[in-house]
């Protein structure tokens, strides 16, 4: 069996969700090859070649996968999946964007964001906001998959796969282009794979609150900023600063949530993480149940204290 | 133009399932059902669009049990025309509920199908994506902001990094994220007249379209349970056990 992991990347980085993918992938059993598709991005199929474990990596580059639009990375992606045996992306919004598109024109049923594999057809994943974990097992002959890249450690060892072009004569459709992006300009690491992580909720109030008392303890401890969807909503943060069922799924070291009630959509977003402290007013917050460390306290009076104690 | 929303009955969000004790499923009997939150923002924004005067019909289709038909009310009593209700007593899976979609854009020739980005149930996140396969359509998925430029479609999507704007050719289907709308409460007056619009009914079995399952539930457990730690007393208190205890600073 043969597995094609489809790299998450901006042409010059490539994400850590691609390796985490890549060890989903090997566990299914058999060869791993990765596909970088993108413009420019010959230094991500260079990294994706040293990542453990895989033996070949298929580089397309072409405008038309510049920024991952749907369309022609589907039509990519389905004119190279002869050869394979499952199709497997991160379940970040690229990989949520088109690997569906690519299940509905191979004829297979997408399994969605496992967070294990238990063999080749079977697999793990969590249903109702995380209240359920459901296994399935997949008929198709093919399998099209979408991995929580929290749910898997990085392959171990540094591989030296060959990079091989592709992609030559692949018809893109031309129903879509791309128009322009406001990406969030930050120095912090990214939220979806960072060590810490600090949240804030509807408490902070608004975003100079974030900026004054969230960001500078952010920046001393080398964090990731999050937030609930209260706190999006309101607009004190971006919308790709959202952790929970809707939003990014996390998995850190150290979660930090700030002034947030802990409502079953925000859990099911941060409950994987290894140590969770929560500071809220309320000491009947359902966050609390979730917390190995709790703080009842007015986080107008504890941030400031804790980035002193820091 | 012309736009159809395809709404899920979905159990409401504000319920917390159980698994049954035989890992067979969750246990849905006497839990509160409600339309899937996205689907309403979906709902509200074509309404919307029809109240601009840049669409002239919206049509509401579900595909469910009987009682899928409060869901299709609802988007009537929120301002849709009329419904479409395909009747199935099996769950569909989203790869047949396209397929079933599909049926009905050839049908109905809709020049946008707007739908909810994941239903909360199985966060499965693909069924619109599918569609637009099935058609050869284009997509734009997690929408926060949706305008009609000239014959093109600009659609703000929500993505990892930030935002991303994509034009589409028409027809389109367009997935909607938390921030596009905030969905209306239906007026009395409304959810009376929604009552007397039109509702149409088809069983799955008579759409023609293969929808046998290719997934197999082998069994649906509880997630690991997280035990609730201890409260410290102080901020002090808190730091030195991060850095003593958990090891984490
Ligand atoms: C379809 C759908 C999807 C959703 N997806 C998500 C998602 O992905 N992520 C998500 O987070 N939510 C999501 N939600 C929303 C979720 O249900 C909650 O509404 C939201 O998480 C609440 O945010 P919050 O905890 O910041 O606000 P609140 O629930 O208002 O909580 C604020 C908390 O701050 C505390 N507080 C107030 N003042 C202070 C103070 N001075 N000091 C300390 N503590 C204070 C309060 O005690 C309270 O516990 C979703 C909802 C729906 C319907
Ligand atoms: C209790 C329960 C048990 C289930 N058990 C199984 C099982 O054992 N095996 C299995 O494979 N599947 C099972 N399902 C899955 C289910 O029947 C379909 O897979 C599901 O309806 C497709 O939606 P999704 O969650 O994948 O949709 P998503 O792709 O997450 O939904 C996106 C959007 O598609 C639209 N949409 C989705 N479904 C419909 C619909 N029916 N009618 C109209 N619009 C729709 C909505 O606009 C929705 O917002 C179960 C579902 C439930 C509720």
């Amino acid at each position: 069996m043969t597995a094609l992991v489809i790299a998450e990347h901006d042409n010059e980085t490539l994400s850590d969700a691609t390796a985490k993918t890549v060890a989903a992938a090997s566990e299914m059993g058999g060869d791993v090859h990765v596909l970088v598709a993108g413009s420019g991005a010959g230094a991500v199929a260079e990294a994706a070649a040293k990542i453990g474990g895989v033996a070949k990596v298929l580089h397309a580059d072409g405008e038309a996968y510049a920024k991952q639009l749907a369309e022609p990375m589907a039509a990519l992606i389905v004119s190279l999946a002869d050869g394979y045996d499952a199709l497997l992306a991160p379940a970040g919004t690229d990989g949520k964007n088109y690997m569906p598109r690519v299940a509905a024109l191979l004829d297979v049923m997408q399994i969605s964001a496992i967070t294990g594999v238990e063999s080749a057809d079977t697999f793990v994943r969590p249903i109702y906001a995380g209240n359920a974990v459901s296994t399935v097992q997949s008929s198709d002959a093919k399998k099209v998959i979408t991995v929580q890249p929290t749910a898997f450690d990085a392959p171990a060892g540094e591989g030296s796969a060959s990079v091989e072009q592709v992609g030559d004569g692949v018809d893109a459709p031309s129903v879509s282009e791309f128009v322009g992006e406001e990406l969030t300009e930050s120095e912090r690491p990214d939220l979806s794979s960072a060590k810490i992580v600090i949240s804030g909720g509807r408490a902070l109030q608004s975003g100079e609150n974030f900026e004054t008392l969230i960001y500078p303890i952010a920046d001393k401890i080398g964090a990731a900023v999050g937030a609930s969807r209260a706190a999006v909503d309101a607009g004190y943060v971006p919308n790709d600063y959202q952790v929970g069922q809707t939003g990014k799924v996390v998995a850190p070291e150290l979660y930090i949530a700030v002034g947030i009630s802990g409502a079953i959509q925000h859990l099911a977003g941060m409950k994987d993480s290894k140590v969770i402290v929560a500071i809220n007013k309320d000491e009947e917050a359902p966050i609390f149940s979730v917390a190995d460390y709790g703080l009842v306290a007015d986080l107008y009076d504890a941030l400031p204290k804790l980035k002193d104690a820091l | 133009m012309k736009i159809l929303v395809p709404v899920k009955r979905v159990v409401d969000y504000n319920v917390k399932v159980r698994v049954k004790p035989d890992q067979s499923g969750v246990d849905l009997a006497n839990v509160k059902m409600s339309m899937n939150p996205f689907d309403e923002i979906a709902v509200e924004e074509a309404v919307k669009l029809k109240e601009a005067g840049t669409a002239e019909e919206v049509v509401v289709v579900s595909i469910g049990p009987e009682k899928a038909q409060d869901q299709i009310r609802q988007g009537l009593a929120m301002g849709a025309d009329r419904g479409i209700l395909i009747t199935s007593d099996e769950d569909v899976e989203s790869l047949g509920v396209a397929k079933i979609l599909k049926a009905i854009c050839e049908e109905e020739k809709p020049d946008i199908v707007l739908l909810g980005k994941q239903a909360i149930d199985d966060d499965r996140n693909q069924t619109g994506q599918m569609l637009a396969a099935l058609m050869g359509w284009s997509q734009g998925t997690f929408a926060s902001k949706l305008v009609k430029e000239g014959d093109k479609l600009h659609v703000t999507r929500e993505v990892d990094g930030g935002l991303q704007t994509v034009a589409l050719s028409l027809p389109a289907v367009v997935t909607t994220d938390l921030r596009l709308n905030e969905p209306r409460y239906a007026s009395l007056p409304n959810i009376m007249k929604a009552k007397k619009k039109p509702l149409d009914k088809k069983a799955v079995g008579d759409m023609g379209v293969d929808v046998s399952p290719r997934l197999k539930t082998l069994k649906v457990t509880e997630p690991p349970k997280r035990e609730a730690g201890i409260k410290v007393e102080s901020v002090e208190e808190l730091v030195d056990k991060l850095k003593n205890e958990a090891g984490v600073l």
